[in-house]
């Protein structure tokens, strides 16, 4: 192994997120020790409300940690300004949302376009790649339909489009498959794992699908903010 | 960035249109209302003064009776006399010119028209008081006073009635009992809130007399015009006359004036002051529905604040900065206003235009009120537009994402 490698994707110590004050205070992660490897694939299960999304939103630069330290391709992403990790989702960073958050009354193909816009990217440009990512997702005749039009699954395939078009260095996913049926379900996965395999890109997933998450390499199991299992592949 | 802002705030004004319809109708109204209201309120001051001043600026009435409001107190007072005018004009040294006055309503006719109109009886000094000009033909003068012909001088709404659209210079019009012939046309003085001032016939005030009702007393003076020279102290000149007046008319100490002096400086100052401040009051009514407006778009932001924060939470996410999602707001909230004031000014411009017309005062384009308004009033959308997105943008996405 090079020393480029041996440099983690990202890294959290002792990382604990408490939600309200006072009596009402709840304490959804518990000090989370975790590191991710470039081009890893990993698989994050656990009961409801055990913290993953709570998780992956601070892993995705969407909320701020309580305490402990996350370091992000070396940078101390507790030091960056908000606008400098607004940048960082925008160059590195791409999400699925377990609920979707597409912007109402908005065309299928604008919220597509939507990253790439803030990418600074050309009209005719952000339209090819729209077609490509809503194409990939199997949505390629939903292009003018809003939100409101669409059902749940396709929703989904619209927000993972959305997510993906700009091919960030790592995919965050919270539940890309759980409103999606079998075959579109195996759809979804081979996309990410092409994603994974061949662009290199590394993918955290959030899941409570066994045969979803045997796509991924790696499993770590989440049990009350804690991780409660690592399983890493056996080498 | 500016540019993208832009593309980005257009589209998103496009996707509600409702909410941009009220928003734009908010700013709209207000302007709209606060620019007709200040406008017109000025046109009628300007209305006003001019009518004042068509009066004579130093004009001093003298008239029987105790003055305003004690119409009463006049029944029984004696008029004046010629002489009284004479000896006001003889002994005190600021008035300028002084014409003693008798009007009488009389039936005038000429072929077959015939109505009712107010004659003047005067004397040729009373038309530089008065400040008549002429339209056509000439003013009467002393020989005529001095043999009281029967000579007169009409206004325009009495030769509009009897003469329609033909030349009265020359012809002969019947005033109570005597034929009289027209010699001037009086140039119009127009509508005043007193009154028109063109229903008048002036004649010589012997041949009112003399011709058309017959000298009744010496006491058949009801009203003598007082012009005083320019620069005079006009409360120490009523207090001239009131002094030579009362001795005139034999008051004694305890008995109060039975005679008002009117003073037209003081009444155009007076409603110079209150035309003002209607306009100022119609500026506070027109402000308030400015202000209603205002609040009007502050509910529809608070209403769709829900769906915004959503919006911004989304952006943040995606890797909009802060900056640019507020830019975004900031441009729509400007585009907006800018779209809702000059829509009300066009409005605004339009109304004044006829509604002037129609309530018959001059009609001035006022850039400073335009601006004033126009201002304002982008002011309260950009403020109400904006101000909810700065807080939302201060959020982590995830909270933004979150608001319920
Ligand atoms: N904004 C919040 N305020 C207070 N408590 C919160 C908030 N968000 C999450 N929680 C709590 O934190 C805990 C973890 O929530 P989280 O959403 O991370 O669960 P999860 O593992 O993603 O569950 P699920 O599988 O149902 O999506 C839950 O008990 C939840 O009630
Ligand atoms: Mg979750």
């Amino acid at each position: 192994m090079n020393a480029i490698s041996q440099f983690p994707l990202l890294e959290v110590r002792r990382l604990t997120k408490t939600y309200g004050i006072g009596d009402a205070a709840f304490q959804a992660l518990k000090g989370i020790n975790l590191t991710i490897q470039r081009g890893e694939f990993v698989a994050i299960m656990g009961p409801s409300g055990s913290g993953k999304s709570t998780l992956m939103n601070v892993l995705g630069c969407l909320d701020t940690p309580t305490s402990g330290s996350y370091i992000y391709e070396g940078i101390e992403v507790e030091t960056l300004t908000s606008e400098e990790r607004s940048l960082l989702r925008r160059y590195a960073l791409g999400f699925i949302f377990q609920g979707f958050n597409l912007l109402a009354r908005t065309s299928a193909q604008e919220n597509v376009e939507l990253p790439l816009l803030y990418r600074g990217i050309s009209r005719k440009v952000r339209h090819e790649k729209a077609f490509a990512a809503l194409t990939s997702v199997g949505l390629p005749t939903k292009f003018a339909s809003t939100p409101g039009e669409l059902s749940g699954g396709q929703q989904q395939r619209v927000a993972i489009a959305r997510a993906i078009v700009t091919e960030p260095s790592t995919l965050f996913a919270d539940e890309p498959t759980g409103n999606l049926d079998s075959v579109t379900t195996r759809e979804v996965m081979e996309i990410l794992t092409r994603l994974n395999v061949d662009r290199g890109i590394t993918v955290l997933m959030v899941t409570h699908d066994d045969e979803v998450a045997a796509s991924a390499r790696r499993k770590i199991v989440i049990k009350d903010g804690i991780i409660e299992s690592d399983t890493k592949p056996s080498v | 960035m500016i540019w993208n802002a832009f593309a980005i705030a257009v589209r998103e004004i496009g996707r509600n249109p409702t909410r941009a319809f009220l928003t734009v109708l908010g700013i709209f109204i207000g302007v709209a209302a606060i620019i007709t209201m200040v406008t017109l309120g000025q046109g009628a001051t300007i209305a006003v003064k001019a009518q004042i001043s068509s009066l004579g600026s130093n004009l001093l009435t003298l008239r029987p009776g105790a003055g305003f409001g004690s119409r009463s107190a006049s029944a029984g007072v004696p008029n004046f006399t010629e002489k009284d005018a004479d000896c006001l004009g003889e002994q005190i040294a600021s008035i300028a010119a002084i014409a003693p006055v008798r009007t009488a309503s009389l039936s005038t006719i000429y072929l077959h028209n015939a109505r009712s109109s107010t004659v003047t009886g005067t004397t040729p000094i009373y038309f530089q008081i008065s400040k008549w000009n002429l339209a056509d033909g000439r003013f009467f003068n002393e020989a005529d006073l001095r043999s009281g012909s029967a000579v007169c001088v009409i206004g325009n709404t009495v030769r509009k009635e009897l003469f329609d659209t033909g030349n009265p210079i020359g012809e002969k019009i019947r005033i109570g009992r005597a034929s009289c012939e027209v010699i001037g046309l009086l140039a119009t003085k127009g509508q005043a809130g007193m009154g028109d001032q063109d229903d008048t016939i002036i004649v010589p005030l012997s041949a009112l007399q003399r011709r058309m009702i017959g000298k009744t007393s010496s006491h058949d003076i009801s009203q003598i015009s007082i012009s005083a020279h320019d620069g005079t102290d006009s409360i120490a000149l009523i207090a001239e006359i009131t002094t030579l007046m009362r001795q005139r008319r034999n008051l004694q100490s305890n008995q109060d004036n039975n005679f008002n002096i009117f003073d037209t400086r003081q009444i155009a100052e007076t409603l110079g002051s209150t035309t003002q401040l209607m306009t100022m009051l119609l500026a506070a009514v027109a402000g308030v529905s400015l202000l209603v407006g205002g609040i009007g778009i502050m509910n529809i932001m608070l209403v769709s604040v829900t769906e915004r924060t959503r919006e911004i939470g989304i952006r943040l996410a995606i890797g909009a900065t802060a900056r640019e999602v507020l830019l975004q707001f900031l441009v729509e909230a400007v585009t907006l206003s800018c779209v809702g004031g000059l829509v009300g000014i066009l409005l605004a411009i339009a109304l004044c235009a006829s509604l002037a017309r129609i309530i018959s005062v001059p009609f001035n384009f006022n850039l400073q009120i335009n601006l004033i308004a126009f201002l304002f009033s982008a002011a309260v959308g950009v403020i109400f537009g904006y101000t909810p997105a700065r807080g939302a943008a201060r959020l982590n996405p995830i909270d933004a994402l979150r608001h319920e």
